[in-house]
């Protein structure tokens, strides 16, 4: 028996514009709007409406088929006022009964790594949200970037959440499979799921890739590489970025056709069926899992260095950690949400200078000509966002 | 191998490149003959077979107008180095030019040799004539060209037609970036097929002078229009706004100097513009090194040696993006010449923010290790072989 499980993320950050340091204490307009409305707007048009038409029309199809989500807030805000009809489309999905949504932070925030006491806010109101939006309560939580450590399992099993996702990275497994659910050491009920990266990303990087052998991928190869884990495997993680469909991966490499034939070549293995996290969670966990660092999917190190790894991204997170207590202490809305905004990951991404000399994957969508530009407009904006504080605090 | 400088003989960027590539060629088994029309007896040339034309020539008037590129007007300063270029840069230009390409005719018919391989117009005629005397492939490497020189005003025809005739006789054209590239087929009408790509290059030999950093920040080039150096005294201007106690160097010399010198002195800033003048050698590691970060502003670049020049003497860049060094150089900030204001603020950004000014200096430090004379003068074998089997 083979449950398949697919969890795809949705997350759109509000970019930050190109802030100049003659800016400060004249101009605490910090977002893109226009940039971000266009990618918004491109990403719902060319992913989100042509993908959910296909989910929607494989669950009219598969009786059996089930998929999750996780949007960040900020993402649904932007939805919202810029794309309601991409909205409804994802409405429409979670309707079904058979389209669950996970927890994470409403900001797509590192919180975890910085302010214990903003990540559970942050997490709070991202439940919020999705109650608002979708009708219904995550019950499974993943951190932004599935970053993930034993720590991390045992706040979100206090939060009230089923199970967490983690990267089933080798360093983390070594011997043991991603195919099975396990329990964070430490945790009560909680169980962990973990992402089978294999053939996870042999979907949202490799599908395209001429230079791969198994190129071109097909349905049958994939649904039969899947049944080949029937008695090794019990729950195949499937968990990518959402923007894998048409973005990452163009309509013209044959993504939606296959992702239109997987879910039936998958059940033609009458052993094979499809799960949500919610559900996998209640798979006997086969061990506990000691995962004292942390891990996340990011890059070949799946560490938190795309985000931490250099002193400006160390400083940019220091700064804005440092000022919690006088942002929450100002009573200022805008200037709490402002703050809020500025601690999405992406931000820090954007300043890593890791790959940045070979040009990759963290320029998809950067609005920076480099990740020092990056930081430099992010520091101005701090510099802003202080005298703001002072004015408040006097 | 025809060229016009070489140093020490030389006023910057064309000198410089001659030597570096020879040294490439030579280190990897080329063996280079350098004509050039001024061959001084204390000339680098370890590398090379160097073939001074100048006892050929005509004695040069010293005391005739400098004019590095034609198109600028009569200095207002004159140094040392100034004096000097003008033995490279006479009056009589054009006579020199066409009197090294009478020359070049008997060269090629003593010399034995598979290429021609010439640098800028100023040699071009001279290309041309060895080919025609040798039938040996000729290949015209461009450094600058007018239209870099002159910001695409007041072109002067006759170095244009020198330029446009050389690139169509040669066989192969060398450009030093695709930025260059793309004017010699916008302007020249030259194949894109026709020419290759080679980015310049350094030594990328670091020397600690122990020089002390300071709130210091440097322009250094020629003080012409085509580098841009108003741009950088408007930029310099906004940021004494922000933070008086920088202080900004402007190094080199050239027809706009004295105009820099009288508007830096009427905003008021003359005492934190300072204007050393032409600097040379050891001095210009040194001055590097001192500065904390070095800024090329340049309205049109062919390359841009220099920003490498910094980042080898760990010293962070702000480049034009109007030039072929930042095509293939990662770490460092890009800016639109023109846009003083976002010049300014990341001028004062880099100076703010300890982290981004120290990882654009080691992340910088260690990409231009990567650019040593090996690669271009490879490429350049590259295109000597296609030149001589097709």
């Amino acid at each position: 028996m083979v449950k398949v499980c697919f969890y795809f993320q949705a997350h759109q950050p509000y970019r930050i514009r190109e802030y100049s340091i003659f800016d400060i204490g004249k101009n605490s307009a910090y977002f893109h709007e226009q940039k971000n409305r266009e990618i918004l707007k491109k990403v719902a048009n060319k992913c989100y409406l042509p993908m959910n038409a296909v989910l929607s029309e494989l669950l009219r199809k598969h009786p059996e088929f089930k998929v999750s989500f996780s949007f960040s807030g900020v993402l649904l805000e932007q939805l919202e006022k810029e794309a309601p009809e991409a909205l409804k489309s994802f409405q429409d999905l979670v309707k079904t009964g058979r389209v669950e949504i996970l927890g994470e932070t409403y900001y797509h925030s590192l919180s975890f790594l910085y302010s214990k006491d903003e990540f559970v806010r942050q997490v709070r109101l991202h439940a919020e949200k999705v109650k608002k939006i979708f009708g219904v309560n995550p019950k499974v939580f993943r951190n932004t970037e599935l970053i993930y450590n034993n720590e991390l399992a045992k706040w979100v099993e206090d939060l009230g959440y089923s199970a967490i996702l983690a990267e089933g990275a080798d360093h983390v497994l070594q011997w043991r499979s991603p195919n099975f659910v396990y329990k964070p050491q430490g945790a009560q009920k909680m169980r962990l799921l973990l992402k089978n990266y294999k053939l996870s990303d042999d979907i949202a990087f490799r599908f395209s890739n001429r230079g791969w052998e198994q190129w071109p991928l097909t349905a049958e190869k994939f649904a039969q590489w899947v049944g080949a884990f029937n008695g090794s495997g019990e729950v195949i993680n499937l968990f990518m970025d959402y923007e894998t469909f048409g973005e990452h991966q163009w309509p013209d490499t044959g993504i939606f056709d296959f992702m239109r034939r997987l879910p039936g070549e998958i059940l033609k293995h009458p052993d094979n069926s499809f799960v949500t996290p919610a559900e996998a969670a209640k798979l006997q966990p086969v061990a506990e899992l000691d995962i004292p660092y942390l891990v996340s999917w990011a890059d070949i190190e799946r560490d938190v260095s795309a985000w931490t790894g250099n002193e400006m991204q160390r400083a940019a997170l220091a700064k804005i950690y440092e000022i919690e207590k006088a942002v929450q202490e100002s009573g200022d809305a805008q200037l709490l949400e402002d703050w809020r905004k500025l601690q999405t990951s992406d931000h820090f991404y954007y300043m890593c200078t890791k790959w940045f000399a070979d040009g990759d994957v963290h320029k998809y969508f950067n609005p920076y000509e480099s990740p020092y530009d990056g930081y430099l407009a992010y520091m101005n904006i701090l510099n802003d966002v202080r005298l703001r504080l002072e004015a408040k605090h006097g | 191998m025809f060229g016009w400088e070489f140093p020490p003989m030389s006023s910057g960027g064309l000198g410089t490149a001659c030597y570096g590539l020879t040294k490439g060629l030579s280190s990897l088994g080329v063996q280079v003959a350098f004509v050039m029309p001024h061959g001084p007896e204390d000339a680098y040339a370890q590398y090379v077979h160097l073939i001074p034309a100048s006892k050929a020539l005509r004695t040069v008037r010293l005391s005739s107008g400098l004019r590095p590129y034609l198109s600028v007007s009569r200095p207002f300063y004159r140094t040392r180095g100034q004096a000097r270029l003008a033995v490279l840069y006479g009056d009589d230009l054009f006579h020199e030019v066409q009197r090294l390409a009478e020359l070049a005719r008997g060269i090629a018919q003593e010399e034995q040799f598979d290429v021609i391989h010439c640098h800028d117009w100023m040699t071009f005629p001279a290309g041309m004539a060895a080919k025609e005397a040798s039938g040996k492939p000729l290949i015209v490497h461009v450094h600058a060209t007018e239209f870099d020189r002159t910001g695409g005003n007041n072109v002067n025809q006759a170095v244009y037609d020198i330029e446009r005739q050389g690139m169509h006789a040669a066989d192969l054209v060398i450009a030093v970036s695709q930025f260059t590239k793309d004017k010699l087929v916008a302007h020249y009408g030259v194949s894109p097929d026709k020419i290759a790509v080679v980015h310049n290059a350094i030594d990328p030999e670091f020397i600690d002078y122990g020089e002390k950093k300071g709130k210091m920040v440097l322009f250094l080039g020629r003080i012409t229009l085509q580098k841009g150096p108003d741009y950088f005294l408007e930029a310099a201007r906004r940021c004494l706004e922000v933070d008086p106690d920088i202080r900004f160097v402007i190094a080199g010399s050239g027809d706009m100097e004295g105009r820099l010198i009288e508007r830096a002195a009427a905003l008021g800033i003359g005492d934190k513009v300072l204007f050393p003048g032409f600097v040379t050698g050891p001095d210009l590691d040194r001055l590097y090194q001192m500065a904390d970060l070095y800024v090329m502003p340049s309205v049109s670049e062919p390359f841009g040696i220099t920003p490498l020049e910094a980042l080898k003497n760990k010293t962070p860049v702000i480049v034009s993006r109007t030039s072929g060094v930042s095509e293939v150089l990662r770490h460092c900030l890009k800016v639109d010449f023109w846009d003083t204001e976002k010049l300014a603020s990341k001028i004062l950004s880099v100076l703010r923010y300890r982290e981004a000014h120290h990882l654009l200096k080691e992340h910088g430090y260690q990409e231009v290790q990567g650019f040593s004379w090996q690669n271009p003068a490879k490429k350049c074998v590259e295109v000597y072989k296609r030149a001589c089997h097709g």
